[in-house]
């Protein structure tokens, strides 16, 4: 099926220089698509875009898959290396398989979906972005996360929300264990219009808003006590 | 029958000295360690410890005010498209905006472009007005990413992936609540006046081969434009420099254990890392080894003061030098203009280095908008101008009695040691002998 404006990119003919050179010769006023085949594992595809464009990548990605993206939808059919979509300010990444660590780290705004399970420290640092997993993640994950939402179908590993700052963690399966100053907090009406939001945007309609528990900080670390010494 | 002790001086302990006491007893009182800036108060050897030899029968000189002495330096020469070309190899070190006043980001960023050289951001992020006033401004990538973003990664002219620094080769940062201000809070997206802490690791990578992932995402993002750095602090300075290079750093940033911080834990600054006398040798050799000395440039700091500091770190092998606290001192810091205001604080001009507490009387480590005011940045940014200048003539003076028509050209050869230790340290022989201890067996 051929759509019309599609530009497709053979990264076995062209080289990952010239395909990223030209994504940043796109600007705000540019749309369309784009198609990556034979990303092959690739560090650094489509990184540093700045277009409200889409651009489905076939094949799995090494690392920082779309990282920094502003505005483009990029969709990665396959799995995803550390750090996919890291720092991200805008626009949206979908990764069909699994991520590896790192996924979403700092990320700023926009939205990460991973269609199958995360690895350790999905969320790290994030900053604002949301980020939903319909599999599980890793350990350490929402580690020192400021803000956004991190929003998992599956289950938690150890140390989930360690260090926390402002950002809200939904999760729907077990969590294995929680980290220094993260608790589970009430799902007041307020958090399920947000999840309820968070989850159509991701295009996930198969489970409820009530099946989720919520966890963030306990805000205890805020300000160093010698007391709590022990909690780090 | 009663013994009577006859009169002696009292004696104090040269282990436990009254600092070592005064300590002891704020921690039993407090229970919390000492946090402070600025960087290693105890003396370590240092460039002081090394003499130039000057020019003899077998050397001659070059004439003061007449014959050329280059300063300029290229830094990024090995894979930026758009190396960065300064006029003296001084530079300005990062200082982050939140440890430093919106109002001394300025003057740092005037007296570096009126110098003819670059600055450098924090852990922070970018201010425009930073921005604006420097013409060649180094954005750092930290491990916090506060401020992180791709349009200042390109509107930066070069990018310094920070790694760890000479005071808390690693540790991470805190910034405390009383200094988190409405736009500091703003900027690093959190709370304001909770303590923000930096992390210590890179959140998305460890080890050099993920650093060399990361820096060719970096350059991938910024179409291979900007030099890259990468700032270490001296620990293993032959490995770390071998390593950066084998990452694909275009410019190592060496910081020795003097070097200054905004704020850190006393025993850290005090007891971990090496002196920077120790560190720049194993750097060079690792850089000299693997074909790349003068090609990825070495950028040292920590502890330089004047022309003859950077001439010597230059005569061991580095590129360039920058400095933190020198520059601060220039600016204002520490004056005894404000002796008055440093006593009700509890300390005294030249003492004072609760820099984390926001309330600097020189309005430089503050956000409080009242003492930021005090600091004019077109005056401040003119003083350090005037103080890169004299270090450049320190430095040309220095370069010249020893025959040299560019600084570049200053080597090991132009120095000797005052001490065993900084001998061994900085690999030249202890003044008046042959002696290189640990290279050499010594006698005339
Ligand atoms: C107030 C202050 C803030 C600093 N902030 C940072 C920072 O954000 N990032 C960094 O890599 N180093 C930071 N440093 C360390 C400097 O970049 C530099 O390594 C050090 O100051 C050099 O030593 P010197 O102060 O003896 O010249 C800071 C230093 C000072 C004094």
């Amino acid at each position: 099926m051929q759509r019309p404006n599609i530009r497709t990119v053979d990264l076995s003919k062209t080289t990952l220089r010239e395909l990223n050179q030209e994504l940043h010769t796109l600007n705000s006023s540019t749309d369309g698509a784009w198609e990556i085949l034979n990303a092959r594992g690739f560090h650094a595809v489509a990184v540093g875009v700045d277009a409200p464009v889409s651009i489905d990548v076939r094949g799995s990605v090494g690392y920082y898959c779309a990282g920094m993206n502003k505005q483009a939808a990029v969709t990665v059919h396959g799995s995803a290396g550390p750090g996919i979509a890291e720092n991200m300010m805008s626009g949206s990444v979908r990764i069909t398989g699994d991520a590896s660590q790192y996924a979403g780290a700092t990320g700023r705004g926009g939205l990460l979906v991973i269609e199958g399970n995360a690895s350790s420290r999905c969320g790290v640092s994030m900053k604002g972005i949301d980020i939903v997993v319909r599999g599980n993640i890793g350990h350490m994950s929402a580690f020192m996360a400021q803000s956004g939402n991190l929003v998992v179908l599956g289950d938690a590993g150890d140390a989930l929300g360690d260090s926390i700052y402002e950002a809200r963690l939904f999760v729907r399966g077990s969590v294995k264990s929680l980290g220094a100053d993260c608790i589970e907090k009430e799902m007041r009406e307020e958090h399920h219009t947000a999840l309820a939001a968070l989850l159509e945007r991701a295009g996930i309609t198969d489970v409820k808003t009530s099946e989720f528990k919520r966890y963030g900080s306990a805000r205890k670390l805020y300000n160093f006590n010698i007391d709590n010494a022990d909690a780090y | 029958m009663t013994y009577h002790n006859p009169p002696v001086t009292p004696r104090k302990s040269a282990t436990f000295d009254d600092y070592t006491l005064s300590e002891i007893r704020r921690a039993a009182q407090t229970g919390i360690y000492d946090i402070r800036g600025a960087g290693a108060k105890r003396r370590v050897p240092h460039f002081d410890d090394l003499l130039f030899l000057g020019a003899s029968i077998s050397r001659y000189p070059l004439e003061g005010y007449r014959e050329r002495c280059s300063t300029s330096v290229t830094l990024g020469t090995r894979f930026a498209k758009k190396p960065i070309e300064l006029k003296i190899p001084i530079t300005i070190a990062g200082m982050s905006f939140g440890a430093l006043s919106a109002h001394a980001k300025d003057a740092l960023g005037r007296g570096a472009s009126l110098a003819g050289t670059s600055t450098t951001t924090g852990d922070g992020g970018m201010t425009p007005e930073e921005r604006g006033q420097s013409k060649t401004l180094v954005y750092q990538y930290l491990p916090s990413r506060y401020g992180m973003n791709p349009d200042d990664l390109r509107k930066a002219d070069a990018i310094e992936v920070v790694v760890g620094q000479g005071a808390k080769p690693g540790g991470g940062g805190m910034l405390l609540g009383q200094k988190i201000s409405d736009r500091v809070a703003e900027m690093r997206n959190l709370p304001k006046g909770i303590d923000q802490r930096s992390a210590c690791r890179h959140p998305d990578w460890t080890g050099p081969d993920d650093l060399e992932i990361k820096i060719h995402e970096l350059r991938e993002i910024t179409d291979w434009e900007k030099p890259i750095y990468v700032k270490v602090g001296a620990t293993r300075p032959y490995y770390d420099t071998a390593l950066a290079v084998k990452a694909g750093a275009d410019v190592v940033v060496l910081d020795g254990m003097q070097g200054g911080t905004a704020a850190t834990q006393e025993v850290f600054i005090e007891n971990v890392g090496l002196p920077t006398l120790a560190a720049i040798r194993p750097a060079v050799q690792a850089l000299q080894d693997l074909g790349m000395h003068r090609k990825v440039q070495l950028i040292v700091s920590g502890g330089i003061r004047n022309g003859a500091d950077v001439a010597k770190a230059l005569a061991l092998g580095a590129d360039a030098v920058a400095i933190g606290v020198a520059a601060l001192v220039a600016i204002g810091d520490n004056d005894p203009a404000l002796e008055a205001e440093y006593a009700k604080l509890g300390t005294t001009a030249g003492a004072y280095d609760d820099w984390h507490e926001g309330r600097d009387p020189a309005g430089i480590t503050t956000q409080d908008v009242a003492l930021m005011q005090r600091l004019d940045p077109v005056k401040a940014g003119r003083r350090l101008a005037n103080y890169l200048k004299v270090m450049t003539l320190e430095l040309q003076t220095v370069a010249r009695a020893c025959g040299h028509n560019d600084i570049h050209n200053l080597e090991p050869e132009d120095l000797c040691a005052l001490t065993i230790e900084a001998a061994a340290m900085a690999r030249v022989p202890l003044a008046g002998t042959n002696w290189i201890p640990g290279v050499t067996q010594g006698g005339l």
